[in-house]
C-alpha cells in the first residue's frame, strides 16, 4: 500500500515524532511504500541541521534523514511553517538576506501544494502530533 | 482521480496555529480543486464565530480565512449538533451556512471520506 505521513510536532517536544518515525520505519519493513512524508506546523523543526542533541539521545533530524537517503523517500518541510520558525534553504537566506541557511540536505522546502498531492497520489495518509 | 479529503477542525480560532493550519490546507486542497469538506467539532465551533476582532491579539482575524472557503469551491461545511448545543450557539450566529450533523450522521461522514485529517 501507498502511504503519506503528515508529521506537526516538533522533535524533542512530543513523543509522535518518534512514533512517526517508527511507523514509517515499519511500513517498509512490511513491504509498503511511502510516497511523501509532509512536515508542517512545528514538524518542521524536523527539518533543521542544526539540532544538537546529547550523546547518549538520537538526533531526530539526522534519522529522517537517513531514512530517506535508505529509501529514496521524498521528504518535503512546508516553506511557511519553515520560515517562520527559522528553517531556511540556501535561496531562502539569499531572498530574505538571512545570514545562513540550516535546511538538513535530504529535505526541500515547498508549499501545501505537496500535502494534497500527497492525499490525492496516496492510499492512506497518517497524520501525527496534532 | 479526485478523492474525497475530510479535514476536522477541533481547535479553538486562537491560542494555537494549528487551527488556522488546518484552514490552509483546505484552502490549498479547494485551490487544486478536490473535494473538501470541513467538519467543526467541539471547540473548534469557535472558529465560525461571525464576530470576531483579533486586533488586540495582533493576529490574523480567523474568520476572514474561514470566509475564503467558498471562493476555493468550499461549500461542504458541517458542525457537530451536540457541541453547538453544548455552547448555546444558533446556526445565525456563524459565519458561514453550515449543516448540523448527529454522531451517526458525523460517522458517516467521516466513512464516506478517503481522507480525514484530524486538527
Amino acid at each position: 500500500m501507498k502511504f503519506s505521513l503528515l508529521v506537526l510536532a516538533a522533535p524533542y517536544s512530543d513523543q509522535s515524532v518518534g512514533t512517526a518515525l517508527r511507523f514509517a520505519q515499519t511500513l517498509l519493513q512490511q513491504g509498503h511504500e511511502i510516497f511523501r512524508v509532509f512536515f508542517y506546523h512545528n514538524g518542521v523543526y524536523a527539518s533543521n541541521a542544526l539540532s544538537t542533541a546529547p550523546q547518549d539521545e538520537a538526533n531526530i533530524p539526522r534519522q529522517w534523514q537517513q531514512l530517506a537517503q535508505d529509501h529514496n523517500i521524498d521528504m518535503v518541510s512546508c516553506i511557511a511553517s519553515a520560515l517562520k520558525r527559522g528553517v531556511l534553504d540556501e535561496s531562502e537566506a539569499q531572498r530574505y538576506d538571512q545570514p545562513c541557511h540550516n535546511l538538513i540536505a535530504g529535505f526541500e522546502l515547498s508549499g501545501l501544494g505537496q500535502l494534497v498531492e500527497a492525499s490525492a497520489q496516496s492510499d492512506r495518509v497518517v497524520s501525527f502530533g496534532a | 482521480m479526485n478523492k474525497k479529503l475530510l479535514i476536522i477542525c477541533r481547535k479553538p480560532p486562537y491560542g494555537n496555529s494549528l487551527a488556522r493550519e488546518a484552514i490552509d490546507i483546505a484552502l490549498a486542497a479547494g485551490a487544486f480543486e478536490q473535494d473538501v469538506s470541513l467538519l467543526f467539532c467541539g471547540d473548534g465551533l469557535w472558529q465560525l464565530m461571525a464576530e470576531q476582532d483579533s486586533q488586540e491579539l495582533a493576529l490574523k482575524n480567523h474568520g476572514k480565512a474561514l470566509a475564503a472557503l467558498p471562493l476555493y469551491g468550499i461549500d461542504d461545511i458541517y458542525v457537530q449538533a451536540d457541541a453547538l448545543a453544548e455552547r448555546q450557539l444558533s446556526q445565525n450566529e456563524l459565519l458561514l451556512p453550515v449543516k448540523a450533523l448527529s454522531p451517526a450522521e458525523i460517522t458517516a461522514l467521516i466513512d464516506s471520506a478517503d481522507t480525514v485529517l484530524n486538527f
